[in-house]
């Protein structure tokens, strides 16, 4: 770990702690903050739909494939696919599916905004930019994530059933005894948690990335790399972290 | 009027602005010249509050920039206008919506209001019927234009303008020029212009201060600049190289 990672690390929460002032106009801010609630909610939607579809479905045939022994019943399958999918498919797989598509959009959409003066702009204008650029981001995404976390893991689970279904692998009465045998609250509590995390720091690194870009067209494709890889590095440790705090 | 007291400005090691004096008198034209490198833009960053120099002060008509408080910057902000010189006009918003963005941020106007105020700027910028139209539907003079039209869309008092005619033909040059000068005039506005361009010092530049190396190395009228070109080497050098452009 060199001296770099403290100057980004602090210099990340100062970017945080400016975005901490009342917004000039707070209609503008509740407009910007829909608008973008608007882009990561329903922009995201079908990628979220697709891969949680498909995740469920692979679970479900997979966790059979390996199920060879006679002694286990059929509905441990669909146990296996709604806790997997509520404790790691779901926030997880989704996040770093969103790190790629929400973080590349909103790192380049202000790093853009860098390279082309309009955040100078701002600021001769007496606008407070990370509050006005980041602010409604960070906010959206922490409301919208976790929700595409929930239709991840409802078309997940419902992805398995149809695999199960098609394939004749297990019945509709299995798969819905196993899913339901052994559902905690919490596991969903704690799928929730983690969307938030993951939802703050796609939004917030992404968005400093944006926002610190410098230089030309290059620098800017730059900026939305590293936050593709930092949010997914960070969501996979935090991952761990609150697994390991948690459960 | 703006006014400059001993301003020092380094990037690491490497000193870029060196004991910086100057005034920039309102209702005037003030034109920073000199060659790239030469300090103009930092100047210019420094001034509208971008860059912070390690010291000396900004004076905007007794008020020191770099002593007030974040409110009282923003305070002295909202009577800045910019012009950048990429225009720096947000590529999400319309024409209409970027000239009405100050309006929006800062003014308790009504939405009737705001649309009556951005149709005048336009008009007085010389562009209609392109307020639903994005900036990359635009001309680069046209956007220099809306540039200018969201500038004056507040009552400013202060007009920055980085390098106006940067990437525009010559006729649209002048027209640019001539437009900044009247708005310059008829608003009592203090403006200060950065530029290479000579013929935009000889139409309207009132007060001219010559950069080289970080210092100011000259300061007068045009009518004084024909005098200072034959006594000071690197002024004249620019001037001739100006020519050949």
């Amino acid at each position: 770990m060199n001296l770099s990672f403290f100057y980004h690390f602090g210099r990340y929460l100062i970017f945080l702690r400016s975005m901490l002032y009342r917004p000039e106009k707070m209609n503008v801010f509740f407009q910007r903050l829909f608008d973008e609630m608007t882009k990561i909610g329903i922009g995201s939607l079908a990628i979220v739909a697709i891969t949680s579809l498909f995740i469920g479905a692979v679970t479900t045939v997979q966790t059979a494939y390996q199920l060879v022994s006679g002694l286990i019943s059929k509905t441990v399958i669909g146990t296996i696919v709604s806790d997997s999918t509520m404790l790691e498919l779901g926030p997880t797989i989704t996040c770093l599916v969103l790190s790629g598509k929400v973080g590349a959009h909103i790192s380049s959409e202000i790093g853009n905004m860098r390279i082309s003066e309009q955040i100078d702009a701002l600021e001769v204008m007496g606008i407070n930019a990370p509050g006005y650029l980041a602010l409604p981001k960070i906010l959206a995404g922490i409301i919208m994530i976790p929700i595409l976390n929930i239709i991840a893991i409802t078309l997940s689970i419902y992805g398995g059933y149809v695999a199960g279904e098609l394939s004749g692998i297990l019945t509709h009465e299995q798969f819905v005894v196993g899913a339901q045998s052994t559902f905690k609250g919490f596991t969903l509590f704690f799928s929730m948690i983690k969307a938030f995390t993951f939802a703050f720091i796609i939004t917030s690194v992404s968005s400093y990335q944006g926002y610190f870009t410098k230089g030309g067209a290059l620098e800017v494709g730059e900026s939305s790399t590293k936050a593709v890889v930092y949010s997914s590095v960070l969501i996979l440790f935090f991952d761990y972290l609150l697994a390991e705090l948690l459960l | 009027m703006i006014e400059l007291i001993n301003i020092n400005k380094s990037f690491d090691d490497k000193q870029v602005l060196f004991d910086i004096n100057a005034q920039f008198l309102s209702g005037k034209n003030n034109l920073i010249i000199g060659a790239s490198g030469g300090g103009k833009s930092v100047m210019m960053k420094c001034m509208v509050g971008l860059l912070h120099p390690e010291s000396g002060q900004i004076e905007f008509d007794k008020r020191d920039m770099l002593s007030l408080d974040e409110q009282q910057l923003r305070e002295v902000r909202r009577e800045i206008g910019m012009l950048f010189q990429g225009t720096a006009l947000f590529d999400s918003l319309t024409i209409e919506q970027n000239i009405e963005f100050p309006l929006r941020m800062f003014s308790k106007m009504t939405m009737a209001e705001r649309r009556d105020r951005v149709n005048f700027c336009l008009q007085r910028v010389n562009l209609e019927n392109i307020n639903n139209k994005y900036p990359s539907e635009i001309s680069g003079g046209m956007k220099k234009r809306v540039g200018i039209a969201r500038a004056i869309a507040l009552d400013i008092k202060y007009l920055f303008c980085d390098e106006p005619n940067s990437g525009l033909d010559p006729i649209t040059s002048r027209l640019i020029d001539a437009l900044i000068d009247e708005i310059t005039k008829e608003y009592g506005i203090t403006n200060i212009v950065n530029s290479h361009d000579m013929k935009t010092v000889f139409d309207i530049g009132d007060h001219i201060l010559f950069m080289y190396k970080g210092a100011v190395r000259w300061e007068g009228s045009r009518q004084d600049l024909s005098h200072a070109q034959k006594e000071i080497k690197e002024l004249d050098e620019f001037i001739q190289a100006s020519y050949f452009h």
